[in-house]
């Protein structure tokens, strides 16, 4: 009798036949498009046509539900691999398997451990899937492209989302795909070595299996290559799990039960669901009649003559343009994918113009978006203006007293609060992007449709897939349950437009639906769907406006804009000026400073050029940025200055002290009392790529904050620099600043030493500090003794408590300079008339890796940035809502109420990924600044290097600010 | 003593965790005046809830908490002025100290303001609003606590390989009610009479009627909350029963024992009044004594294999972490694992909220120590998140499932 193993994943169904000698008989596979239970039915059907009784076993994770229903024996999948494994291969020690959501990896020899992703889908087949859309190539031709590389831009791969805004920006510089797809591969690989080995080195004799190694040669490579080994691709690497399922013993079945059972199974509809859309067509018609009254008009351009408006918005993903008469009248509209081609294609759309309408006299022009600055000096347009202005200036001509604003596109959202005519508050998606128009998209061509018709599928859809608001990840794994439960395609796409919804509201604007406020007008191109659009007004229970140019807001707002300035002459390039221009794009090195940024430089005929890649000012104006007015790069030199501070006559040693996490504030006091005990201090510096790459192995949690992963890669390098010992303590408890109640440090600020102690195994030869120490404690000197007697008999407490009084002394020196500093930044800019930034966060935010320098940027910007601390020391405590025990939040706090009484001081919160803290504290922050109508702005920030979404914020931030001193 | 304001309230709506404990508090605390209602409501809007007025990042625990108060809230038919609800505060470093701010805010954004929110806690946080926590209660509470851990760790014992399905839950139930009689008539309470009450306890449940059977030895560590809220894991009890495991779950009492041995070790650690240390120490005392009430009484039943005794388990937490680590479970988490697989369950699974801050520490950070200590341990952590699906979860269980098997063939 044969026996039937059968592997649904989330992307593909596999079959393999064998006989009883375990020889495969048959074998394929196909996509499931999600409909499982059809697909499977399909499979079982033919194959009982030829054995009508057999072994079946299930496996896979989408399997696993329907496995149950029918009481087939199912084999979880990893351990059925492992089986397969075992049988068909000479003692392999390592398999590393990539599905289309999965990843795994499985250490067979010297003691069995499995690892599969937990809740992030970076690194899988869906994420090169994703990528490929992104670089508008088949999946299946990721691995070509990459064939034909030359160079390699490393990609964040944790997240599809991140790895987007890292290859977005390079697309638009005009990177080749060849490039890019090996960069996927490697962000891949990097991403599944870096997330699974967890500190278990992947050696000896590695396999490779699954769909996308399968497939991709390329990528196989990238594995061979980050890991220096040569590993193999075996015979069926596909068929690994379905081979694995069949050979434990299973019972003897009718195959025709089980596809009775499954056609039973179809009919169960289990899964939650929520209220539909719309219940009826006459409910639907109502909708659209209602809809149809906010337009503007369109008028023949054929017929027109006489001066136009010209506004462009060169988002990152798309381009539009629009040009409207005296009457602000349609003449044309255009909306294309940007593809990195915005420059080409404006030109053709002027050339065209210009010769086809000669009458037509643009008298004013305006750019907004992404690529404003690009388009300012390749076609000399007359205007400038920031996205959000653009989008107020057209959503006020709709409705005059807008109080909000929501406009999702492609990539991003965008939602500005408007209050007595000025931009009050600006909510962005910054880490996130699952609320967006690409979301459904992605959702809509993984199932095979047109996003368009795929979201109406969902107007009349009964019973709406309850996915809730979270991450396009984790809405993966809820659609692949749902499918499972048997839902629909069209109650999946319902589903899907509210989740939308959800995210927007409560990831995005994380608001109660009634505080948006009454006049609400709704756009960008998603909200044609009119799916998302009925979800949006159930959830807010409230009627919205939809511009018939939904999707045109932008560049009709920088149209409306450019005519309220009209200049003397236009500067916008001509049709003589057009033909003759000539453009060259030379990619090179910046040597500015060490960072030695990637710039992509466009230059111009006209002698005009563009410069982007850079992340200061340096290359544009050959000057180093104004560090005059940057309190993080004054702290940078001082806590620097601590590398060459050390006495020559030291008698005990070296011991090392890693520059992270708390240690950004208490280096002053530890490098002190460390050299007045005869030590020499040995710190790590900034942190780099090379450091954090060098400590990623050794990372057990995938989700605990950057400025924790990078605490690996300081411990190794300090080990690297053979130090006799590593100071890095427990602190439960921090110093006590008396601006809160208690004065603890985060967890996983007061224990991440201990995570190190256990972790990273190249400590256990050197004297590894990690004690638990109370600074702030009454007996902090004899207790520190009694542990530092352990490790250095000789010290003595005399000599400590000296060290100490040493130490403290320079702690509240290095305070006092920062403190002069600050009061110097705040005289001059208060005499040159600059806005004063607080840029707040946690000390580690001072590491120019982990903030990207969000600091130079906002000096570049035209404002002067103060730090949290020092204006902390100005302020006292406050009251709060929430327990205000931490040292560090307590300055947050306090640095909050201070700016309450300046009028050229505001708030930025730097906010690190995964802070579960900064949950409570950005709230509270909020509400504070609130209390008097300060603008709240924070900036989440992760390994990400785009700056493109902060810099708009900033912009977006300043020129509010700006406005409302102008109405002052 | 004037009269707690609190015992006015016509309902006191408290969030369940876990269900044993929970109803003989409910039980202890009504017979007191106050009129405590454990909410049990569990459907899917309850985290819609949550999702919908508590910020998305805050740790899950919170989401759900809120969303049950707000769902019980919206479908009960509670008057506002003359309702409550009360959470505990242990005044920690973790942010879940947070929860009554998050709470009260919730319910003013729901339009809930006029129902007031109780605090229950001994670090005298909130002295306007809590539950006047008397000597008298205290007792009470501690005495249904070692009752409710044993019910509970035995239950565990015996529900799988029951005769009769159900039996067990009814010895169970039978207990918890005459149990909560008798504490309120202020029996039960001393040491000698817990002897006899656990004894007796122990020895009911063993004779319920059993089937000889081969199970998966599965433990459940994690943060407080999902660990033992059926409502916060997806039913993972109930799962890994149907799977085939005998679960066992860390007492409630290990977490006390925890927060006590805590603030004397602080006091050695960074210095302190050794007055304080000497009176800690006497209840901490005190407390072991009711523990090794409880072994003894296991002990005394052949069929049953009792927990490791707390300090022994401190002992354990020693040789991975430093007792500093104080913040959530802090190294206790860490320590249960170990001991678990000294007890003979080294497949784990180590529950926590999505990106919970100790757990990166005390969870998934010290596993890599634990198996150099105790190779066989086979440790899956399972985050709990409101987009973390029941499937990928079961199916990670399963991956840890299998490799049991496989060991134990």
């Amino acid at each position: 009798m044969v026996k039937i193993g059968l592997d649904i994943g989330s992307t593909t169904i596999k079959y393999v036949v064998m006989n009883e000698q375990n020889e495969i008989i048959e074998k394929n596979y196909m996509r499931h498009m999600s409909l499982i239970t059809n697909k499977t039915i399909e499979i079982l059907s033919n194959l009982e046509k030829k054995y009508p009784t057999c072994q079946l076993s299930i496996s896979g994770s989408a399997g696993m539900g329907l496995a149950k229903y029918c009481d087939v024996n199912f084999v979880q999948e990893v351990y059925s691999e492992k089986l397969a494994a075992d049988n068909l291969l000479d003692n392999p020690d390592v398999i590393i398997e990539l599905g289309g959501e999965d990843a795994k990896i499985i250490f067979l020899s010297s003691g069995l451990e499995v690892r599969m992703n937990g809740s992030c889908a970076g690194g899988t087949g869906a994420f090169i899937d994703q990528m490929a859309l992104l670089l508008h190539i088949d999946g299946t031709e990721v691995n070509e492209y990459a064939k034909r590389y030359e160079k390699v831009y490393s990609i964040a791969s944790r997240c599809g989302v991140f790895a987007k805004s890292d290859i977005q920006p390079l697309i638009n510089q005009g990177a080749k795909k060849e490039d890019l797809a090996k960069s996927i591969f490697y962000a891949v690989a990097n991403q599944t070595i870096g997330g699974l080995s967890q500190g278990r080195e992947i050696k000896g004799k590695v396999v490779y299996l699954g769909g996308p190694l399968t497939f991709n040669s390329e990528l196989r490579k990238c594995f061979d290559d980050t890991l220096s080994i040569q590993g193999i691709c075996p015979e069926n690497s596909l068929y690994y799990v379905a081979i694995g399922s069949v050979l434990l013993e299973s019972k003897t079945i009718n195959l025709s039960d089980v596809i009775e059972r499954l056609k039973d199974y179809q009919h169960t509809s289990k899964y939650q669901y929520i209220d539909n859309l719309f219940s009826n067509k006459d409910e639907y018609n109502e909708f659209q009649i209602r809809h149809s009254k906010h337009v503007v008009p369109q008028i023949s351009i054929d017929d027109y003559q006489g001066k136009a408006y010209l506004g462009i918005d060169a988002g990152s993903t798309t381009l539009k343009i629009v040009l409207i008469d005296e009457n602000n009248n349609l003449l044309y509209t255009d909306y294309q994918p940007n593809n990195g081609q915005a420059i080409p294609f404006v030109c053709n759309f002027l050339k065209d113009l210009y010769i086809k309408y000669p009458n037509i006299q643009i008298v004013s022009s305006a750019v907004t978006g992404y690529g404003e600055e690009l388009l300012k000096a390749a076609i000399n347009v007359d205007w400038g203006v920031v996205e959000t202005i653009a989008h107020y200036t057209s959503a006020s001509y709709f409705m005059k007293d807008v109080d909000f604003i929501i406009d999702i596109g492609g990539q991003d959202i965008k939602c500005f609060k408007i209050k007595n005519g000025y931009i009050d508050n600006i909510f962005l998606n910054e880490a996130c992007s699952s609320g967006c128009g690409s979301f459904l998209q992605t959702f809509a061509n993984a199932l095979g449709y047109e996003m368009a018709d795929f979201a109406k599928l969902g107007l009349f859809a009964d019973k709406p897939v309850d996915l809730g608001s979270r991450c396009t990840v984790f809405m993966n794994s809820l659609v692949k349950q749902a499918q499972k439960d048997g839902a629909s395609i069209e109650n999946i796409s319902a589903g899907l437009s509210i989740s939308v919804v959800k995210n927007a509201l409560y990831k995005v604007i994380r608001t109660t639906p009634d505080q948006l406020g009454k006049n609400i007008v709704v756009q960008g191109g998603t909200f044609y769907n009119d799916a998302v659009l009925r979800a949006f007004e159930k959830e807010l229970g409230l009627n919205v406006v939809r511009p018939n140019i939904a999707g045109l807001m932008g560049a009709y707002g920088a149209a409306l804009y450019s005519k309220k300035h009209v200049p003397t002459k236009s500067t916008l390039r001509n049709l003589q000026e057009i033909e003759q221009m000539k453009m060259e794009i030379v990619d090179t090195h910046c040597n500015g400073c060490t960072n030695h940024c990637l710039l992509t430089i466009h230059r111009f005929e006209n002698g005009q050029r563009y410069i982007q890649g850079n992340r200061c000012d340096k290359p544009i104006t050959n000057k180093a940025s104004n560090d005059e007015f940057n309190i993080f790069q004054y702290k940078r030199k001082l806590l620097m200055s601590y590398q060459n501070k050390n006495d020559n006559n030291y008698k005990r040693g070296s011991i090392g002290i890693p520059l992270v996490l708390n240690m950004y504030d208490l280096l002053p006091f530890w490098h002190t009392l460390f050299t007045n005990l005869g030590f020499k201090v040995i710190t790590t510096g900034f942190s780099t790529q090379d450091i954090y790459i060098k400590g990623q192995k050794t990372i057990p949690s995938d989700t605990v904050c950057y400025p924790a992963k990078l605490v690996h890669g300081h411990i190794e390098s300090l080990v690297e620099k053979n130090v006799d010992a590593i100071f890095y303590p427990s602190m439960t408890y921090n110093l006590d600043e008396h601006l809160g109640d208690n004065h603890y440090n985060c967890p996983v600020v007061a224990y991440y030493p201990e995570v190190i102690q256990v972790n990273v195994k190249e400590i256990r030869n050197i004297k590894y500090i990690n004690d638990y120490i109370g600074i702030s404690e009454k007996q902090f000197p004899k207790k520190f003794l009694k542990i530092l007697n352990k490790y250095f008999p000789d010290i003595t407490l005399k000599e400590l408590k000296n060290a100490i009084e040493e130490g403290k002394k320079e702690y509240l020196n290095y305070h006092h300079l920062v403190d002069l500093e600050v009061d110097n930044i705040i005289r001059k800019s208060r005499e040159q008339g600059k806005q004063i930034i607080v840029l707040a966060g946690r000390p580690y935010h001072l590491d120019p890796k982990v903030d990207h320098e969000i600091d130079k940027l906002i000096v570049n910007l035209g404002a002067a940035v103060v730090c949290e601390d020092s204006i902390a020391r100005r302020s006292k405590k406050n009251p709060t809502t929430v327990i205000n025990q931490w040292t560090y939040h307590a300055r947050l706090y306090a640095a909050a109420y201070y700016c309450l009484n300046q009028d050229d001081m505001n708030l930025i919160q730097l906010v690190s990924f995964g802070c579960g803290l900064d949950a409570v504290t950005t709230d509270e922050v909020k509400d504070i600044l609130e209390k008097k109508d300060k603008i709240y702005t924070q900036i989440k920030i992760d390994e990400i290097t785009n700056l493109g979404a902060a810099k708009i914020r900033l912009r977006s931030l300043l020129s509010a600010i700006g406005e409302r001193n102008g109405e002052r | 003593m004037a009269k707690d304001k609190s015992k006015n309230f016509k309902n006191i709506l408290v969030p369940n965790m876990a269900p044993i404990h929970f109803e003989i508090f409910r039980n202890i605390l009504r017979h007191m005046g106050y009129q405590v209602v454990v909410l049990t409501n569990s459907s899917n809007n309850l985290i819609q809830e949550g999702l919908r007025y508590v910020h998305n990042d805050t740790c899950y625990p919170a989401l759900v908490v809120i969303g049950q108060v707000l769902d019980a809230l919206k479908n009960g038919n509670y008057d506002q002025e003359t309702t409550a609800v009360v959470l505990t505060q242990t005044g920690g470093g973790c942010r879940a100290s947070n929860y009554l701010k998050l709470l009260r805010k919730a319910l003013n954004r729901a339009g809930y303001e006029k129902v007031t929110v109780l605090s229950m806690n001994l670090a005298s946080l909130e002295k306007d609003n809590h539950i006047h926590v008397t000597f008298k209660m205290i007792h009470r509470m501690v005495a249904g606590l070692v009752y409710g851990d044993l019910l509970m760790f035995l239950g565990n014992q015996v529900r799988p390989y029951e005769k009769e399905k159900g039996k067990t839950d009814q010895v169970i139930k039978k207990w918890v009610d005459k149990l909560s009689d008798e504490i309120n008539h202020g029996h039960a309470l001393s040491i000698r009479s817990m002897k006899k009450y656990t004894k007796q306890i122990s020895h009911d449940l063993a004779s319920v009627e059993t089937i000889k059977k081969d199970t998966i030895k599965v433990g459940v560590v994690g943060e407080i909350f999902v660990k033992y809220s059926a409502v916060g894991n997806n039913n993972l009890e109930q799962f890994l029963l149907d799977e085939g495991c005998e679960v066992r779950v860390p007492g409630i009492m290990g977490f006390v024992l925890y927060s006590i041995s805590a603030r004397m070790d602080a006091i050695e650690l960074y210095g302190g009044s050794s007055f304080k240390h000497f009176i800690i120490k006497f209840l901490y005392n005190y407390v072991l004594k009711m523990e090794n009430v409880m072994i003894k009484a296991i002990e005394e039943e052949k069929k049953f294999a009792p927990m490791l005794p707390f300090t022994h388990t401190k002992e354990i937490a020693k040789k991975i972490i430093g007792l500093g680590a104080i913040m959530g479970e802090g190294w206790l988490l860490t320590a249960e694992m170990a001991a678990l697989c000294e007890e003979g369950f080294p497949n784990i699974v180590c529950t926590q909220p999505f990106g919970c801050l100790p757990n990166h520490i005390v969870g998934k950070g010290m596993i890599r120590k634990i198996k150099e200590l105790e190779p066989n341990a086979n440790i899956v952590p399972i985050d709990y998140d409101p987009s973390a699906t029941k499937v990928n979860q079961e199916n990670r269980i399963k991956l840890m499932l299998s490799v049991a098997r496989n060991d134990t063939k």
